[in-house]
């Protein structure tokens, strides 16, 4: 074969190996990534989709940080069995504000990309302090440290605005209201929950685990239990052309 | 002159990092910056005592001194990340071994097993052996003085902080790619180093043709650094914080982290480690390499197609259908080169196949290289949308990156350090042949302990999910499929127990073999003047 007795030039010019070799590596991955940021299933817009509120968005950080997503996904597949169990599919939108995205890779338990509304919050505290007291069979780690750790809103702010840098659309006015946000979604005598709701359309205001005090614990939940809540599947119409 | 600007310089280094250390938004942070300030300070200790020194002379000839370090770090990690994911094994059997402690808990611990596992054994071999290879493949003593000595220190040190920092809660989410933004910008310094004398010794060799194994080594190189950088663009909070914001969003994110995960197994872990099965299975088998046209074949097929694999992490998933289809198509198309570098490694012991029988180190290699083929055929075969449906989400998908990686990674680095330690350390053969066989046994049961458990529950687990009975109804609760894997789990355990001993079985023969137990000292090669 001539080609190939044309490659010891390859071999003797290190060069262009290596230049070669990269245009080899490169062309993969810009024909499957570069379109996702223009196509229009990919960048769609959908009724409801909004960026997390302060609270949610420290639960959502906790829940990076305690590694949830190495066993619970948070995409629901379009097989008949998934959605039976977990709910409509999950839509490319209702990740759009996700940095990064938590879609996991594994389910050693049950997804949870609609999770929210599913318990109730006095079953999500329980279930934290010791999932086997509700679950027999569970495997998941107790985190009781959860429930005693307090959180403060000292650097909400400029992690929305980190957030924002990277593509997010928060306004300045909910940059400016994080920190009363922060604690107004847990403690609904603290300020202006409507003016909360009016930012964050349909985020749950409460007071999640019924102790005085904002704990990683209220974090959580109110992350878990906005989880899928944003669209409203009823009134959902998928574009019939995708 | 240049020794007050090197004090003065790491003075500066000392009290910034001091400073981080007081800044520090998180704990993370802090605990990184308190250990970059005594390393720091350390240095700065040192450089003030050994000023003035006669620079020793510059040494000629082969540069080991940094091999035998990486060979050591690899060993050590290699007993470090086993031994965590064998802890994690018994963590999803017996859950109250979480502890009830954030630092415990499976969570944080996972990525520490996979980072240990893949980054921490398998680079620091893949370091060592590249370091070793290239200067016996070019004729060369490494380029750049003391950088390879900077690349060895510099990737451990990334190590040490990527470590803690995930058991301190610092973590970026992104599987294989989860240290924050400081420790992958210091990654990235360190990788420019390795790429710059790897290249550096490939241009000043003294043999005109670049062996193949050198060609998988700086294919490995280069696209690690690609994926890297793309994957881990990322908007720090602030610089007094180890958290940062990842730019890339929901689904772009997704294909991104895909295409990096997906090609960390095919680079970082095939084509750096077909660098090192080009060069071990002829030397250890005494034979040249089966087909040279075969080798520039899977060469350029293999690492064209990789990078097309990563969206059969994403089937039905929200990733447009036509992303996914042409990831399965290429993941299929895959089996053929990763099949060709099984085949050209295979083959190449051709007239030696009796030496299996008497050298376990030689069998270590090529078994290492069956279950490369075993798992680049099951790979292809779970690319497939419709097995995918079934294999997605369970536990198959742990049971086939362990063949790869146990299979694979783990026993043909054993058969490198097995052919390493004896020549590094100038030793005429291994402290015990017998152990080595031992460890083979145990490791290879204990692979297939893992591997057949996890088919089982991971098939169990996707038929039970989506089991329906005569009304359409789902049949189990997740909490029935989760109870039904336990006596799976225990085999799981038990197999990597099994592989964990075989490694403290080979650190204890590599050490007895370096000390030189149970050997005349060795004759070292003076030149005659």
């Amino acid at each position: 074969m001539s080609i190939l007795s044309k490659h010891h030039y390859i071999e003797r010019n290190v060069l262009l190996l290596l230049i070669l070799s990269f245009l080899t590596v490169s062309i993969g991955g810009i024909v499957q990534i570069v379109p996702l940021f223009y196509l229009d299933n990919t960048i769609e817009k959908v009724e409801g989709v909004r960026p997390y509120s302060p609270l949610e968005l420290a639960g959502r950080n906790i829940y990076v940080r305690e590694g949830c997503y190495v066993c619970h996904s948070q995409m629901i597949r379009t097989m008949r069995d998934e959605q039976e169990r977990y709910g409509h599919y999950s839509l490319a939108a209702e990740s759009m504000y996700d940095h990064p995205f938590q879609w996991g890779s594994k389910r050693t338990g049950p997804d949870l990309a609609r999770v929210g509304g599913r318990y109730s919050d006095a079953w999500h505290v329980a279930h934290f302090h010791n999932p086997r007291d509700l679950v027999p069979e569970s495997i998941m780690p107790a985190y009781p440290w959860f429930a005693q750790t307090p959180i403060t809103a000292d650097y909400i702010a400029d992690i929305m605005v980190a957030h924002r840098r990277a593509g997010v659309p928060y306004s300045d006015a909910q940059i400016e209201a994080a920190r009363s946000d922060f604690r107004t979604q847990a403690d609904p005598d603290f300020g202006d929950v409507d003016a909360l709701l009016e930012r964050y359309p349909g985020a749950v205001v409460r007071n999640f685990d019924e102790q005085p005090g904002i704990t990683e614990l209220d974090a959580v939940i109110s992350y878990l239990q906005m989880l899928g809540t944003l669209v409203d599947f009823s009134t959902y119409t998928p574009v019939e052309s995708r | 002159m240049l020794d007050g600007l090197k004090i003065a310089g790491i003075g500066v280094l000392v009290v910034l990092f001091a400073m981080a250390a007081n800044f520090g938004q998180d704990m993370a942070f802090q605990v990184h910056a308190l250990l970059l300030t005594a390393i720091a300070a350390a240095g700065f200790v040192w450089t003030i005592r050994t000023v003035g020194q006669p620079k020793p002379v510059a040494e000629t000839g082969y540069m080991d001194g940094v091999v035998r370090y990486g060979v050591v770090a690899t060993v050590i990690w290699g007993l470090v990340g086993f031994a965590m994911g064998t802890l994690i094994a018994w963590q999803l059997t017996f859950p109250e071994l979480n502890l009830g402690l954030p630092w415990t808990s499976f969570g944080r611990l996972r990525p520490l097993h996979t980072s240990a596992v893949i980054f921490a054994f398998g680079g620091n071999a893949l370091i060592a052996t590249s370091f070793y290879v290239v200067q016996r493949t070019t004729a060369a003593r490494l380029w750049g003085g003391n950088l390879a000595w900077f690349v060895f220190w510099g990737y451990n040190l990334f190590i040490v902080l990527a470590a803690t920092g995930y058991v301190l809660g610092s973590t970026q989410s992104k599987e294989y790619a989860e240290p924050e933004w400081y420790v992958d910008l210091w990654l990235t310094v360190v990788w420019v180093a390795y790429l710059a004398v790897f290249l550096g010794t490939i241009v000043k060799r003294r043999e005109p043709h670049i062996y193949v194994a050198n060609w998988f080594y700086l294919a490995f190189i280069v696209t690690v650094a690609m994926l890297h950088i793309v994957n881990n663009v990322t908007i720090p909070v602030s610089i007094w914080s180890s958290q940062s914001v990842p730019m890339w969003p929901g689904v772009q994110g997704a294909m991104v982290q895909w295409w990096y995960g997906h090609n960390a197994v095919g680079f970082f872990l095939t084509a750096g480690f077909l660098g090192m099965m080009y060069y071990f299975v002829p030397k250890q088998a005494d034979r040249p390499i089966y087909s040279y046209k075969l080798s520039i074949i899977h060469f350029w097929a293999l690492i064209f197609l990789y990078i097309w694999a990563g969206p059969h992490h994403l089937h039905y998933t929200a990733l447009p259908d036509w992303a996914q289809i042409l990831g399965m198509v290429m993941s299929i198309i895959l089996w053929m080169p990763s099949w060709g570098g099984m085949i050209n490694g295979l083959m190449t012991l051709q007239g030696a196949w009796d030496k299996l029988r008497t050298d376990p180190v030689l069998r270590m290699l090529v078994v290492s290289i069956g279950f490369y083929g075993m798992s680049t055929f099951e790979g292809p075969m779970m690319s497939i949308r419709a097995v995918n449906s079934l294999s997605h989400y369970t536990d198959w998908t742990i049971g086939h990156v362990h063949s790869g990686a146990l299979g694979w990674n783990g026993m043909i680095t054993f058969g490198a350090l097995y052919f390493l330690v004896p020549r590094l350390w100038n030793r005429e053969r291994l402290y015990s042949i017998s152990l080595v066989s031992w460890h083979f046994w145990l490791a290879t049961i204990g692979i297939v302990l893992y591997a057949s458990s996890m088919w089982v529950s991971g098939i169990m687990q996707g038929l039970m999910w989506r089991e329906v009975d005569e009304q359409g109804f789902l049949v189990n609760s997740f909490a029935d499929t989760v109870g039904a894997l336990f006596p799976m789990y225990v085999t799981r355990a038990l197999g990597g127990v099994l592989y964990v001993t075989g490694a403290v079985i080979m650190a204890y023969n590599l050490y007895k073999t370096a000390v030189g137990a149970g050997q005349a000292a060795p004759v070292r090669a003076v030149p005659a003047e």
